[in-house]
């Protein structure tokens, strides 16, 4: 019923030209994934000044998008992290440890995602990718995954982060995370690119409108790694960030380099508070 | 709408045609001076062409105008963005020099704009990829195109 009202609205509106006011806005509905309801609204956290409430970007996304990430067997990124689950268990490398060898059961890994990014003990800032990678090469004498794309990665982030599904996001931005975290406020307001746009102009001025086919969100990367339909595959917060940043004609920052991890961190708190929804599915 | 083209011919004979035509007479990004939010002069001195303004307007590599506004003149396309206003009779609500300064730099005229900046140097910008670098997001003449559309836009 509601979705043949959606097509009837969207045709009239094209008929008339302006696709405009119906589909403005989040969507008013809850996200319930495997009968669990996720926190997909949230009060913007304090240090938050361009928006009140912060949303799942699953609230923007078509009825059949949102229909694939809330049934696992549905979601097409699940052998992925089937993938991740076997490599969890796999031993690798010159010590012929798996991960499982150390950590146990993957259920122990439940919450590590809300926190990341956060600084290691050495004081710098990383991101999930890294500890795995640090692991790998320094606990199990095997070689470091590739950081964007591979799907040893990808799998097993999506794993570890499956743990935390339902959990609050909860990245630190204090002490010694707080100059991360300047640092990406600084990198989000700031305009790049031919088309002189920061992320802020679309993902805190215009959330909820239209960009010629595209309903924006906030931007929000509680999800990650997510699938998305156009790459037909999984991709990581950093593939993300550059395909932002390439659309706008700027040269993006290296994947897993200092301002794309701070910027993680800054985009990870404007969700402090929205529950983890990984493997999220997008268009 | 006949009467507007010709209002608009003689405004730009008026202030633009010198000597020199076509690219010759093209100035160059750095060199256009927005005056009270105003460019009174043709970029080019040679007259836009509203029907290549047109396809300008909604094609997505270059002015990609739809992306952010409605315009019922396109009605037979579908996805008209709402991050701007609606442009239908934007030539009743402001003038040439008005629009001309607009689209040669948005930042001159709505100060913190999202709207791109459509003919600056792009020396002024951040971090603009490389096969973008020296280059504007439209040429002179597709200012000036896209320009002579908006003016039938009553
Ligand atoms: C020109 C507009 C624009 C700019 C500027 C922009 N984005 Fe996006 N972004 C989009 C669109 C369109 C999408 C896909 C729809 C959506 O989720 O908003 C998107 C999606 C995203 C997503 C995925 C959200 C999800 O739910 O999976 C993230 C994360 C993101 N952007 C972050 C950023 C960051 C960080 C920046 C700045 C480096 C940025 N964006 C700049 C338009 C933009
Ligand atoms: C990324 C978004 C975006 C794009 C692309 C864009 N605009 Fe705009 N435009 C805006 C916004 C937003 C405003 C309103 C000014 C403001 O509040 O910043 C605006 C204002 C205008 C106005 C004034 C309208 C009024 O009624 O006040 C005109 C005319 C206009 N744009 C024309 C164009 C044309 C022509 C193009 C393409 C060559 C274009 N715009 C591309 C976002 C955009």
């Amino acid at each position: 019923m509601k979705k043949i009202f959606t097509a009837t609205a969207a045709t009239a509106l094209a008929a008339i030209g302006a696709a405009s006011a119906l589909v403005a806005g989040p969507a008013d509905i809850p996200l319930i994934i495997e009968g669990e309801e996720m926190i997909a609204r949230a009060p913007a956290p304090d240090y938050i000044d361009g928006v009140d409430t912060i949303y799942s970007g699953w609230l923007f996304r078509s009825e059949e998008t949102q229909a694939l990430e809330v049934d696992d067997f549905e979601n097409p990124a699940m052998p992925a992290v089937d993938y991740g689950l076997e490599l969890w268990e796999t031993a690798d490398g010159s010590e012929g440890k798996s991960c499982a060898s150390c950590h146990g059961d993957i259920s122990e890994m439940a919450g590590v995602r809300t926190v990341m990014p956060k600084v290691n003990e050495n004081g710098e800032l990383w991101a999930m990718e890294e500890y795995i990678n640090d692991c790998r090469v320094n606990r199990m004498g095997a070689e470091p995954w590739k950081r964007t794309k591979s799907p040893e990665m990808l799998g097993m982030t999506a794993a570890i982060g499956l743990q935390s599904r339902g959990m609050p996001m909860n990245v630190a931005i204090d002490g010694p995370a707080a100059p991360f975290w300047e640092q990406g406020r600084e990198l989000y307001y700031t305009r790049v690119g031919q088309l002189d746009m920061s992320c802020a102009n679309c993902h805190e001025d215009n959330y909820g409108n239209m960009i010629r086919a595209d309903h924006l969100s906030q931007g929000q990367i509680n999800g990650f790694p997510t699938y998305r339909l156009k790459w037909g595959g999984l991709g990581s917060i950093h593939r993300r960030f550059k395909g932002c940043m390439k659309n706008i004609r700027a040269e993006p920052y290296k994947p897993g380099g200092p301002e794309f991890t701070a910027l993680e961190l800054y985009v990870a708190s404007r969700g402090n508070g929205l529950s983890v929804e990984t493997p999220a599915v997008r268009n | 709408m006949k009467r507007s083209l010709i209002a608009a011919v003689a405004v730009c004979v008026g202030t633009s045609i010198g000597p020199g035509t076509a690219s010759a007479g093209t100035i160059a990004p750095a060199d256009v001076r927005i005056v009270d939010m105003m460019v009174a002069e043709s970029l080019t001195g040679v007259l836009g062409d509203p029907a290549n303004g047109r396809k300008v307007f909604a094609n997505r590599k270059k002015g990609n105008c739809l992306a952010c506004h409605a315009n019922s003149d396109m009605s037979e396309m579908l996805f008209h963005g709402e991050v701007g206003p609606p442009l239908d009779g934007v030539a009743e609500r402001y003038d040439e020099a008005f629009l001309r300064a607009l689209l040669v730099n948005s930042k001159a005229v709505f100060e913190g704009t999202i709207m791109p900046a459509f003919y600056v140097d792009s020396a002024t910008l951040n971090r603009v990829l490389p096969k973008f670098q020296g280059k504007t997001i439209l040429t002179a003449q597709e200012v000036e195109d896209v320009l002579a559309y908006l003016m039938t836009l009553k």
